[in-house]
């Protein structure tokens, strides 16, 4: 089991490595003259070549690349070129924020898409179930920004259902506060429900059909502990996995969400940094992104293997 | 005399693989959701293609007196912000993505298997450093590995295909080294390696024909997630730069129109973007139950 969880961690820690490499090769090596990128090109050489300068991008890329990954590790993240005010800052804030809209999408997604799955697993072949898979599967596939179009045009203008605004007072209570982020939720509702319900479902089928199953139906427990003490339990484990790597996935929806909604998370954050060109910005929120991902499926992964003796047992050999 | 029997085998097995197709191909004309998905594929490439024939009007020539009109008699889905024919800009919209989506994919593709091959026939020390850089691609989520590459490089419809098309490199070459990882012990590659063949041979010439099931699924659902992402880049504001009628950039233009309840410049072209999207994912799904059976 430990050595199972310090490979993971290494594993971790070298694709983190490399993430930072590919982070600053994309921002840094290839835009060539990042002074020149940010002033536009009729700027004057000599305005390229100090705001070059107090960047510190006219020294060796060596140099810099330590220079970066040094602060990084230190926790000095930089300052960011268009808000003026230190890039942890900032990113602290996106993050909270998002964090909260992520939550409320999970809450709502994922008792619903265990439901539906395990709904489609036992109805399997029936109407229920191709209406759940092939309703999933096109949920899934379609971009953020047609899905919020289409619930906005039918639960807030016509039906009047739900506000379009996420701006709220800042000194409004909670419940108001979770009311305004549903809307802007339900788009990445919809993207993680066909993932989790199809894992769901695949999981429960398998344990529907295990020997297991058949032993307790035989025994002659009823169908509904079957399915709750036996199927339940086993199906669920994959769930959580996907559920993690869903992570990356969402933070990609929140740049689309939150820029359309005007949500100050991190997507609108990572949004508005490239769009200014804002390099200290993107290099640190492009890698908080890789970290949060990385964590979440450690995490997926841990847990997983505490909950399943067949991993936790396998390390000792 | 053993040359003689060498080709009447080979040829028999030619014969049973083009048998094997065939099976196939009726298979494919009995799966709904392949016809449904290539049907409606179809139907955007006729629009693609004959454009300036079945639009009714000019999608760039604005009309600032009759904008936003809602649908009638001449324009079938109403009119925009600057009067231009709604229905004449999705039609003509359709050509941005047709063409970037499959061109995306097919670099990805090509790339994806090249390095998956390599990967799943070397073993070692070289699968272990591309695996490794292929995990570090896919802890970034593909939007952002292309904001972050759009950021430095500047957006157009050239960089966004090469973003898109290599951002899905690694998820393509996980895919195909799995299927190599099982053909590879199969004896015919072992019979290859002893006749000495070369390791490019052996890889592209023998196990690539049997590893096409696997990437041929594998283009299709990411063509899918090319569609996504490329809309989704184009209504961020990084593909094809105004006036173009691309639908994701058209409805980033006008989606604050929904609030005074004008639908119809932002309903018609999310529903194009969500019609090919479900055509491509049902082809997908149908080719992989063709093809996995």
């Amino acid at each position: 089991m430990l050595r199972f969880l310090l490979r993971r961690v290494a594993l971790a820690a070298v694709t983190l490595w490399l993430l930072s490499v590919i982070i600053f090769v994309a921002s840094h090596a290839l835009p060539g003259d990042v002074g020149r990128r940010i002033l536009g090109p009729f700027a004057d050489p000599r305005a390229v070549a100090t705001l070059d300068h107090s960047l510190g991008v006219d020294r060796p890329l060596l140099v810099q690349y330590f220079d970066w990954v040094g602060g990084l590790l230190h926790g000095d993240l930089g300052t960011s070129l268009s808000f003026h005010t230190p890039v942890a800052e900032l990113l602290l804030r996106g993050f909270g924020n998002s964090l909260k809209l992520a939550a409320v999408a999970f809450v709502i997604v994922v008792p619903l898409s265990i439901f539906g799955g395990v709904i489609a697993a036992l109805r399997r072949g029936k109407l229920l179930d191709r209406v759940i898979t092939v309703g999933g599967l096109s949920a899934t596939a379609m971009p953020e920004f047609v899905t919020s179009i289409i619930l906005i045009l039918v639960l807030s203008v016509t039906l009047k259902l739900l506000p379009i605004s996420v701006q709220v007072p800042p000194d409004t209570d909670p419940l108001t506060q979770i009311y305004h982020l549903i809307l802007p939720s339900l788009p990445l509702v919809l993207v993680l429900f066909g993932y989790i319900a199809r894992i769901t479902r695949a999981g429960t089928i398998e344990a529907l059909e295990s020997d297991y199953t058949r032993t307790a139906v035989l025994k002659g427990l009823p169908w509904r502990t079957v399915v709750i003490r036996h199927v339940l339990r086993n199906s669920l484990m994959p769930t959580i996995a996907v559920v993690a790597t869903q992570t990356g996935y969402l933070i990609g929806g929140l740049v689309v969400i939150e820029t359309m909604f005007n949500y100050q998370g991190i997507g609108q954050l990572l949004f508005t940094a490239v769009s200014q060109k804002d390099f200290p910005l993107i290099q640190a929120g492009v890698i908080t992104v890789g970290v949060i991902y990385l964590v979440a499926t450690l995490l997926a992964d841990i847990s997983y293997s505490l909950l399943n003796p067949r991993i936790r047992l396998a390390g000792r050999e | 005399m053993s040359a003689v029997v060498s080709v009447g085998r080979q040829d028999s097995a030619a014969r049973a693989r083009r048998q094997a197709w065939v099976e196939r191909l009726r298979l494919a004309l009995r799966t709904p959701s392949l016809i449904v998905g290539a049907a409606v594929i179809l139907f955007w490439i006729f629009c693609a293609v004959f454009a300036g024939v079945i639009a009714p009007h000019d999608p760039l020539a604005p009309d600032i007196l009759h904008k936003l009109l809602p649908p009638s008699a001449d324009h079938r889905f109403g009119t925009d912000g600057l009067g231009r024919d709604v229905l004449s800009r999705v039609i003509y919209g359709s050509r941005g993505i047709l063409v970037a989506g499959p061109l995306a994919t097919l670099l990805g593709t090509v790339v994806g298997t090249a390095i998956g091959l390599v990967a799943g026939y070397f073993r070692g020390m070289v699968e272990e450093v591309l695996m490794r850089i292929t995990d570090a691609f896919l802890a970034l989520p593909t939007i952002v590995t292309a904001l972050l590459v759009l950021a430095a490089v500047g957006g157009s419809t050239t960089t966004v295909i090469l973003v898109i098309g290599l951002g899905f490199a690694p998820i393509i070459a996980r895919t195909v080294r799995a299927a190599v990882l099982s053909e590879a012990q199969l004896e015919y590659v072992e019979a290859a390696k002893l006749r000495q063949e070369r390791a490019p041979y052996v890889m592209f010439v023998e196990i690539l024909p049997n590893v096409m099931g696997p990437v041929l699924v594998e283009f299709t659902v990411r063509l899918g997630y090319a569609v996504f992402a490329i809309a989704t880049l184009s209504f961020l504001g990084f593909g094809i730069p105004p006036p173009s009628p691309d639908w994701g950039l058209t409805i980033a233009e006008q989606y604050t129109f929904l609030i005074s309840n004008l639908w119809w410049p932002v309903l018609f072209p999310a529903l194009a973007i969500a019609s090919i999207v479900i055509a491509v994912n049902l082809f997908a799904d149908g080719l992989s139950q063709v093809l996995e059976r």
